[in-house]
């Protein structure tokens, strides 16, 4: 936005309005409030008079009190911040960061560690399931085999659960060979 | 009658489940962190593009030959890389030793590096990011002293997270942070790695495939920034002067060698576990080829976004400059912008120089915000986090990023313990009474204990200790004399007749050269060249001291003796075992020759 004689006008008004807060004494009129050496920068300087005291300016420390107080109603006036809006002279305090009761990043770690230390458990306790299940049927086998029941087929000395019988080996030297066969 | 079926050998020894499994975790091991953040270095500082050329040629003469060679001895002899070694000749066991004494050696120390990135992941969930903003000192009346000196990244990194201590020689604490996201790193490497290759198989499928996801995102993000153009020109602007010195073309070797992860016993291992009947010419090539696009593939979102964060910079220091002027000159709001900012300068400096000289105006110039290279952990911690607080939506950036790295860095840490775990399991004492599960336990608790030195106060020194001595030079050693031990002692002849029963094909020309005599003669040219560059240059590093008057430049510190005798010693000792163990049999066979119950060793073949 442009800066007019009516954002000089709302200037002075805050001005007024942050003394009176101040000092709360409600005699600080927005005539009181002078501007001057306005340039094209949008800088200038101003004064508080004091019309109850004959026409003496207030302290510049009691303004700069004043301003400091109310320094964020008077950015958001003119929709600007400490940054973009400067007094010389008043430094802006500076607000501590927003502490958490539990630094975040300790939750974050926790979830990772969590999953982490199911995945090894789930792991280790099927490794040793499948190893209970391996021993089981090999004593199984070895049982059987000393009872002299062969459950297991085997075939050309191979077992036949090794061979896939499903897909069975065709031999293409004669599965192919058709003409040789006498036709009936 | 009817002809029974080949049946495969059963030997008992775990299998990948398919080849894309084996391809994947190939690549995944020589894709790693140096791809992100070495490579795009190395081509800045040697000239752009033209360092493509001496990195194309090393791949070519010693990177290709080297890999192949590897994946054919660990296909052909079915063993780690002491097994194999061992089979080959014993006099060549120390080569099987010294790979797997630095695969020991890398996974301390890379692992810690995981752990950083690990640290900065869980901390890229807050709002606004932990590295943005700079704390408050003790009194709340401004900002923290070293903080504010440096930048908010610059501390975060070296305070928050390190913790560093200005000198090596001061320990410092043990960093208890750090040290529980260590734990969660070596956790996570037991859980992949807890039955070998069975449970590695299937993380790499992700690990592998997922930074790829990140990089093409970062990079279709990457170009959209403002600047990253001129990242991008900065990068690849082809500087054919910069050929003429000898140290490209050593940089270019020594990186191509590191990159693909040779001469560390994990791509024997891997490798070990395939059927012998697989055509690994082919996968050798296929591996290198696609380590090399990586790399390419990964510099270009890099160079956008450090395109982008030089081209922030210069934009801020303008914005700081202006504003200056137009306080001091009370000229209208935005009568001075970016683009007329050179006109208005030399304007004003022609009419007000003194008071343009008394406002000490920072002189701003794009090239050198470009020229802050950096490689290594300091692009990825310092300068990309710096670049994404700039990005709109930076904690989904920042969480993107780290768990690329993360995965990158973690299907490396798979190859490396492979190299540790598959020869440890191959040993008859250890395979016979302990289970898979109970052994990778142990590796991880023992790697876990000793990488807690790394979590000291003065834990990213040694880091760089580690990496810069017993991660370069025993590697070189160990791969020159794995040349020499195929191409020599096991001779040529008998490895193509090998190689051609298991891929069907003899390996033609270029493979007899390049086994024969170019890949050893590079090997030891690239080999006396880099120990002569270590010696001649003074072994010194950096320290971050915040009570040095150079602040924040980092001071320049020489080693004390003490720890120059442990580089001495990291570098050398994988390197002794070799003619150690050839001496061993040496005297061994010296003595046996008196006994004339001798029985030659058994020739074998695949």
């Amino acid at each position: 936005y442009a800066w007019d004689a009516n954002e000089e006008y709302l200037f002075k008004a805050m001005v007024a309005f942050a003394l009176r807060r101040y000092s709360s004494k409600s005699t600080t009129q927005i005539s009181n409030v002078l501007l001057c050496n306005v340039t094209d920068r949008v800088s200038f300087w101003f004064v508080v008079t004091d019309s109850s005291k004959n026409v003496t300016t207030v302290p510049g420390s009691e303004v700069e009190a004043a301003i400091r107080m109310n320094r964020n109603r008077i950015n958001s006036a003119f929709l600007l911040s400490d940054k973009t809006l400067q007094f010389l002279k008043i430094t802006s305090t500076l607000s501590p960061p927003v502490e958490p009761s539990t630094p975040v990043w300790l939750i974050v770690f926790g979830v990772v560690l969590c999953l982490i230390v199911a995945g090894i458990f789930f792991l280790v306790v099927a490794g040793i399931q499948q190893r209970k299940k391996k021993n089981k049927q090999s004593t199984e086998r070895e049982n059987l085999e000393e009872k002299g029941e062969v459950t297991v087929t085997v075939e050309n000395g191979i077992p036949c659960e090794t061979l896939d019988l499903k897909a069975g080996h065709i031999n293409g030297v004669f599965a192919t060979d058709d003409e040789r066969f006498t036709s009936l | 009658l009817s002809v029974p079926p080949e049946i495969p050998k059963e030997d008992g020894r775990p299998k990948w489940d398919n080849k894309f499994q084996y391809i994947l975790s190939c690549i995944g091991f020589a894709v790693g962190l140096g791809n992100v953040w070495r490579f795009p270095y190395l081509c800045q500082i040697h000239g752009g593009g033209a360092f493509l050329i001496p990195y194309f040629i090393a791949l070519l003469f010693e990177g290709i030959p080297l890999l192949h060679l590897e994946l054919a001895l660990g296909q052909c002899l079915r063993k780690g890389s002491i097994g194999a070694w061992n089979t080959i000749s014993p006099y060549l066991g120390g080569v099987g030793v010294g790979s797997w004494m630095v695969s020991v050696l890398v996974s301390l120390y890379y692992n810690t590096v995981l752990t950083w990135v690990m640290w900065y992941f869980i901390n890229s969930f807050q709002e606004p990011l932990p590295w943005s903003v700079c704390p408050l000192n003790e009194n709340r009346t401004g900002l923290n002293e070293e903080c504010y000196e440096s930048t908010a990244v610059n501390y975060f990194w070296y305070r928050k997270t390190l913790n560093i201590t200005p000198d090596v020689t001061e320990s410092g604490t043990l960093q208890w942070w750090l040290i529980l996201c260590l734990a969660a790193c070596w956790a996570i490497v037991y859980l992949c790695t807890i039955r070998g290759i069975e449970t590695t198989g299937k993380a790499i499928y992700v690990t592998a495939i997922f930074p790829y996801l990140v990089l093409t995102i970062f990079l279709i993000h990457g170009l959209t920034l403002p600047g990253a153009t001129d990242g991008l020109a900065y990068l690849f602007t082809p500087n054919l002067n910069t050929l003429k010195n000898p140290r490209v073309w050593l940089d270019a070797a020594t990186q191509i060698f590191f990159s693909l992860s040779l001469a560390f016993g994990g791509l024997i291992a891997f490798s070990s576990y395939n059927p012998q009947k697989n055509d690994c010419e082919k996968d050798a090539v296929t591996v290198a080829i696609v380590n090399s696009v990586t790399s390419l593939y990964a510099s270009i979102p890099v160079f956008s976004v450090l395109g982008f964060k030089a081209t922030t910079g210069y934009w801020d220091c303008l914005d700081r400059n202006i504003i200056s002027i137009i306080n001091e000159f009370d000229l209208p709001e935005e009568s001075i912008m970016r683009q007329n900012y050179t006109a208005w300068i030399s304007f004003l400096n022609s009419s007000y120089p003194e008071r343009i000289a008394g406002l000490k105006l920072k002189s701003c110039d794009l090239q050198e915000f470009l020229d802050q290279s950096v490689s290594g952990t300091g692009l990825a911690f310092i300068i990309f986090t710096q670049a994404i607080i700039l990005m709109p939506g930076s904690q989904a950036w920042a969480i993107l990023f780290f768990i690329m790295l993360f995965s990158l860095g973690l299907s490396s840490m798979f190859g490396n313990i492979e190299g540790v775990f598959t020869p440890l399991l191959e040993l008859p004492i250890i395979s016979k009474s302990i289970p898979k599960e109970l052994l990778s336990g142990i590796i991880c608790l023992i790697c876990f204990l000793i990488a807690l030195c790394f979590t000291l106060g003065s834990g990213s020194y040694w880091i760089d200790i580690f990496d810069s001595y017993a991660g370069s030079l025993p590697l070189l050693v160990i791969a020159f004399f794995e040349v020499i031990g195929v191409a020599y002692v096991y001779k040529i002849k008998r490895f193509s007749k090998d190689v051609k029963w298991m891929t069907g094909r003899k390996p033609n020309l270029y493979w007899q050269i390049t086994w024969r005599f170019i890949s050893p003669l590079l090997l030891l040219i690239v080999f006396v060249a880099f120990v002569t560059l270590q010696i001649q240059k003074p072994s010194s590093y950096a320290a971050w001291n915040p009570k040095h008057e150079g602040f924040p430049m980092k001071e320049e510190k020489v080693y004390p003796p003490w720890v120059l005798a442990i580089c001495v010693l990291l570098a050398v000792l994988p390197c002794v075992f070799v003619p150690l163990v050839a001496l061993f049999h040496l005297i061994k066979r010296m003595r046996r020759s008196k006994d004339p119950s001798f029985v030659p060793p058994e020739v074998f073949s695949c």
